[in-house]
């Protein structure tokens, strides 16, 4: 290289760029005459052609944007359709004074502050031969003013249009979400060619998820226009394919009934088949009205509710995330089984108290005294704490986690919204991301608990409870059970297999299991709450009062007042029915409840009850639980008298997992 | 310290004020181009004042770029080259990991502004091929030409997946004038240009749904109406009824009449045909023409092998533009997103042309001297 650098030769180099920079431009000016050429025979040859057709030129294309696909209930109620609308468009190139003619127009039309923004916003953002809406939604008053008017105003029309309406306003606000207009963000993402003509965009929920499946593909007219671009007649179209309807699988009845079995307390319930994964039933409590968001939200309206304390916007259901409790417990022993570390025989002792060897530091028991000597179906009938440290530290950090992720505890459960929050399964790993220590055992202990760095959503605790009932086969959730294009005769159900194979190997596991979730509605934590009363078929569950804070004292709280500790604890109940060949299983969050089973069962029971009256089974008596009551009591099948439960809980067998670590 | 650096910043700017060392041909014949088009914007763009102020404002922003740069010794470009040509494809990588754009992610957002790095390479291209060949025995063996290749392909794919084929064309022509008038042999360039026409119904495979469409709406435009092949059907209508000596300024029916999509920008070349005939056109592509011979006469006179090159490649690659962007007007080349040069309504294209332009105008201030 370096002898050859050496014998460079800078003025044949120079002699040789000449050489090619005078070849370089005859062959460039070759190209320029090949293009000439073209531009003759376009220009000279073909002139007459053009000409005639330049003069002739008054057809143009327009784009014919499709029809929304509508969203349906299993049963089919309508949650989302379309109703026929006018707006007013100005196409920016064709006016001369963009102020004056806002100010006429508003003489004509009234025009509000948040109109004139969002078309300022657009103005700006869409190209000048396009035409931007100004104002949706016109009365009948306002078209019928402007069509007397319309002469002093080119490049305005009205333009008909289809909108999008949520007939049952807040109840599906989460599930179905809402399409909002098209903004510089989504001009990026979006195809063109598709969203031709459109106005709006799936936002949230399943209008945005499903966003491809409801949009459908525009066609196109060929229409005669005037010189004022003013079109005279159609010549031909072709038209749109509407997007694909949806069918949820959700039950209008059921999610009536849990929304209202909340009375207003945030939080969040969710009700799974566990036999194909459909979503019965999806509430997030508080929530909003989807129609706010279709044609531009006023600013008053959007600060309200995200300045509201109780977050009606989120979506707890899968945003929410939660500290689990003791729901995590029967699937903890299931864990210990599979892992051949208990056997269902195998007893532990509860004295009230828990400590480690060689530390100082223990662990609580919520029944001061303990329950005594107690198996793996009593443990999970009391909600004994002792029995979960044991096996949690039996079982082992690493197990416990690669057990309960297979549970899609600490990842996503796969339904088919967007925007899942994953929570917190404790880890080493989790732990070696977010902190500088390594793991203590004691922070296994607590983990057996449902304590500690545990986060879950009420979507993940369903699923859990789901997959369990489901004999431990897996299926993500699923809102959508069907679609159909207005050619198929026939909704086209959507297969979902289960993820993966079942997680329970011998089916006496399972058994084990239920019978002591049987056990905690029958005589355990969840007794009180009589939850199954006059209820035709078996329920089996487990409660969960998880601490909001962590303890600061050694004493037991011995403030009983329900109003106190609604204040301290996230209420949990999550069950299944029938115990013995389940069909619905559901999980029910209280952000503010005091205890698992008195607060958070009865709402489960509403879903249930609700989901009997949808099935068309035998209708379930009202037992006056401690909710304001919204099913009315079917008379005639009153097999067990109501009974007032006490306001307050007459002893604390209703366990808390507490977070009882103590210094 | 600060005081001094004023100073020194207040005396540089004086030296470009009273003594610019531009090569006047070349700023006669951009000055005219750019005439010509803000002429032809007005007129595309409806009379539209705030349309050629703000284009106006672009020249005049890019001038000032070009009178900076030429300041700046080839020498001193030549050191910086590596770094400029690395930095802009970090960029490139930077956009293809977190950009944005529609349907395309080929913007960088710099909160005040966006910006294309792939603009960049339209200069640091040809800089670092210049820069790789300089110091190597030319005409360069095939060990070279791999180096060189391989250069242009990195940036290129980049691009390309974009996907932003326009770009990705100018910039590797870019790279590969510089690599012809190096005097790479003709055998070897025929064997390359053999290579690379076998690699093409490859190459289909990799496009884009969308790109093969355009190729294919070409062949038959009545197929798309709503997308290009309206472009191809009115431009072509636009060209064709201008005929010899076109309908005038300010008479374009298509655009007036809004026909035509893209007007002021991409399809500009199409209202100007109509307006000024072939007449115009061929007026126009002398004036390129002019502005391409001095380019490469410029480059002749240049002091080294990198001056050389860079200067060549330059002019060369302005061809480039016309080309691509004439054909596309006429429909005889695919709908690509290649501006017509000095003359489409557009920020970063008309700037960064001018930016290329202050570079030859460096270098022919460090031409060699004649005894």
């Amino acid at each position: 290289m370096k002898i050859r650098r050496s014998i460079k030769d800078p003025r044949g180099e120079s002699e040789l760029f000449r050489r090619r920079a005078v070849v370089g431009f005859v062959l460039l000016l070759l190209g320029l005459c090949l293009l000439v050429s073209r531009y003759m025979s376009l220009q000279v040859t073909r002139h007459n052609e053009f000409v005639s057709r330049s003069t002739s030129n008054s057809v143009k294309p327009r784009v014919i944007p499709p029809a929304r696909g509508l969203i349906y209930d299993r049963n089919g109620v309508m949650l989302a359709d379309n109703v026929p609308a006018f707006r007013l468009e100005v196409v920016p190139e064709q006016v001369k004074d963009m102020p004056a003619l806002l100010v006429e127009l508003g003489n004509v039309v009234p025009l509000g502050q948040d109109d004139l923004d969002a078309f300022k916003k657009q103005l700006t953002q869409s190209r000048r031969f396009d035409s931007v809406p100004l104002k949706m939604r016109l009365t009948e008053d306002e078209i019928a003013r402007f069509a007397v008017n319309r002469w002093r105003f080119p490049g305005v029309d009205v333009v008909p249009y289809l909108t999008r309406r949520y007939p049952l306003g807040g109840l599906f606000a989460h599930v179905v979400g809402y399409v909002s207009r098209i903004d510089a963000d989504d001009l990026d993402r979006l195809d063109p060619a598709r969203y031709k003509g459109t106005s709006h965009v799936g936002r949230s929920g399943i209008e945005r998820s499903y966003e491809d499946v409801l949009h459908g593909t525009p066609g196109y007219e060929l229409v005669e226009v005037n010189a004022d671009g003013r079109t005279q007649r159609v010549l031909q179209t072709y038209p749109p394919i509407p997007g694909k309807n949806l069918y949820l699988s959700v039950d209008v009845r059921m999610q009536k009934a849990a929304e209202a079995a909340f009375a207003g307390r945030p939080g969040a319930a969710v009700a799974i088949d566990p036999r194909n994964g459909q979503v019965l039933a999806m509430v997030s409590v508080p929530t909003f009205d989807p129609n706010l968001f279709v044609n531009g939200i006023s600013q008053a309206d959007y600060s309200g509710l995200t300045n509201d304390p109780a977050k009606p916007l989120v979506n707890r259901v899968l945003k929410g995330v939660y500290p689990p409790g003791s729901t995590v417990k029967p699937f903890l022993a299931l864990g210990g089984l599979e892992y051949g570390i208990r056997r269902p025989g195998d007893t532990v002792l509860s004295t009230g108290q828990f400590c480690l060897p060689g530390q100082t530091r223990c662990y609580r028991d919520d029944d001061r005294g303990g329950n005594g000597v107690v198996d793996m179906v009593r443990a999970i009938e009391k909600s004994t704490n002792t029995y979960f440290y044991k096996l949690a530290l039996d079982l082992g950090i690493d197990r416990l986690s690669a057990w309960m992720s297979r549970f899609s505890f600490g990842g996503k459960t796969g339904i088919d919204l967007l925007g899942e929050s994953e929570g917190v399964l404790p880890s080493r790993e989790w732990k070696a991301k977010h902190s500088k220590f390594g793991w203590f055992p004691g922070e296994t202990v607590i983990a057996g608990i449902g304590q500690g760095y545990w986060a879950v959503t009420p979507l993940q605790v369903g699923h859990a409870v789901a997959t369990f009932a489901g004999r431990g086969v897996p299926y993500q959730p699923r809102l959508v059970m069907a679609t159909k294009a207005v050619a198929e005769a026939q909704p086209q159900p959507l297969a979902n297999p289960p993820s993966g194979p079942s997680l329970i190997r011998k089916a006496s596991d399972w058994d084990v299991i239920n019978e002591g979730m049987r056990a905690v509605i029958t005589s355990g934590t969840g007794k009180d709450a009589k939850l199954n009363d006059g209820f035709p078929y078996l329920i089996a569950g487990k409660s969960g009062t998880a601490e909001r804070f962590s303890r600061k004292s050694e004493a037991y709280d011995t403030n009983k007042n329900t109003a106190y500790l609604a204040t301290r604890h996230r209420a949990w109940f999550e069950a299944y029915t029938p115990a013995d060949d389940p069909q619905i299983a559901a999980a029910v969050l209280l952000e503010s409840g005091a205890w698992g089973a008195l607060d958070a069962g009865p709402i489960v029971r509403k879903i249930f009850d609700a989901w009997v009256v949808a099935k068309g089974g035998v209708q379930p008596v009202d037992t006056s639980l401690p909710n304001p009551a919204t099913s009315s009591p079917s008379p005639g099948n009153q097999a067990v008298p109501a009974e007032d439960l006490p306001a307050e809980p007459s002893s604390s067998d209703e366990a808390t997992s507490s977070d009882g670590e103590t210094p | 310290m600060i005081g001094a650096m004023q100073v020194r910043l207040r005396r540089f700017l004086r030296r470009i004020m009273t003594r610019p060392r531009i090569d006047l041909p070349l700023a006669l014949g951009l000055f005219a181009l750019a005439t010509v088009g803000l002429i032809t914007l007005y007129s595309a763009g409806d009379e539209s004042l705030a349309l050629v102020g703000g284009q106006a404002a672009r020249f005049v922003l890019g001038g000032v770029l070009l009178l900076l740069i030429s300041r700046i010794p080839p020498s001193t470009l030549r050191n910086w080259t590596p770094w400029l040509y690395a930095g802009s494809t970090l960029l490139l990588v930077v956009v293809a990991v977190l950009g944005e754009g529609r349907g395309a992610s080929r913007w960088l957002n710099l909160g005040v502004m966006r910006f294309q790095p792939s603009e960049l390479l339209k200069l640091t291209m040809p800089m670092m091929v210049a820069w790789y060949l300089h110091p190597r025995q030319l005409p360069p063996g095939w060990k070279d030409i791999a180096v060189v290749g391989l250069l242009i392909a990195i940036p290129a794919a980049l691009i390309a997946k974009q996907p932003d084929l326009g770009t990705a064309l100018l910039v590797s022509a870019a790279g590969a004038f510089a690599l012809f008038l190096s005097g790479m042999a003709w055998w070897r360039i025929g064997v390359l240009i053999g290579a690379v026409g076998g690699m093409i119904p490859v190459g289909w495979h990799f496009l884009h749904q969308y790109q093969r469409d355009r190729v294919l709406t070409l062949l038959n435009p009545e197929s798309d109406p709503l997308g290009n092949g309206w472009h191809i059907i009115q431009s072509q209508i636009a060209v064709g009824s201008g005929g010899i000596f076109g309908k005038g300024w300010q008479h374009s029916t298509q655009s007036r009449l809004d026909f035509l999509p893209e007007h002021t920008t991409d399809f500009i070349f199409a209202v100007f045909s109509e307006e000024f005939g072939l007449v115009g056109v061929c007026a126009l592509f002398v004036l390129y023409a002019f502005i391409i011979g001095r380019c490469l006469w410029i480059a002749m006179e240049a002091r080294d092998t990198y001056s050389r090159l860079l200067a060549g490649a330059i002019g060369m690659s302005f061809f480039v533009y016309v080309f691509v962007n004439g054909g596309m007007v006429a429909g005889m080349l695919p709908v690509v997103g290649v501006p017509m040069p000095m003359v489409s309504y557009g920020g970063t294209s008309a700037v960064s042309l001018l930016v290329g332009f202050g570079v030859l105008m460096s270098i022919h201030a460090n031409r060699k001297t004649h005894l």
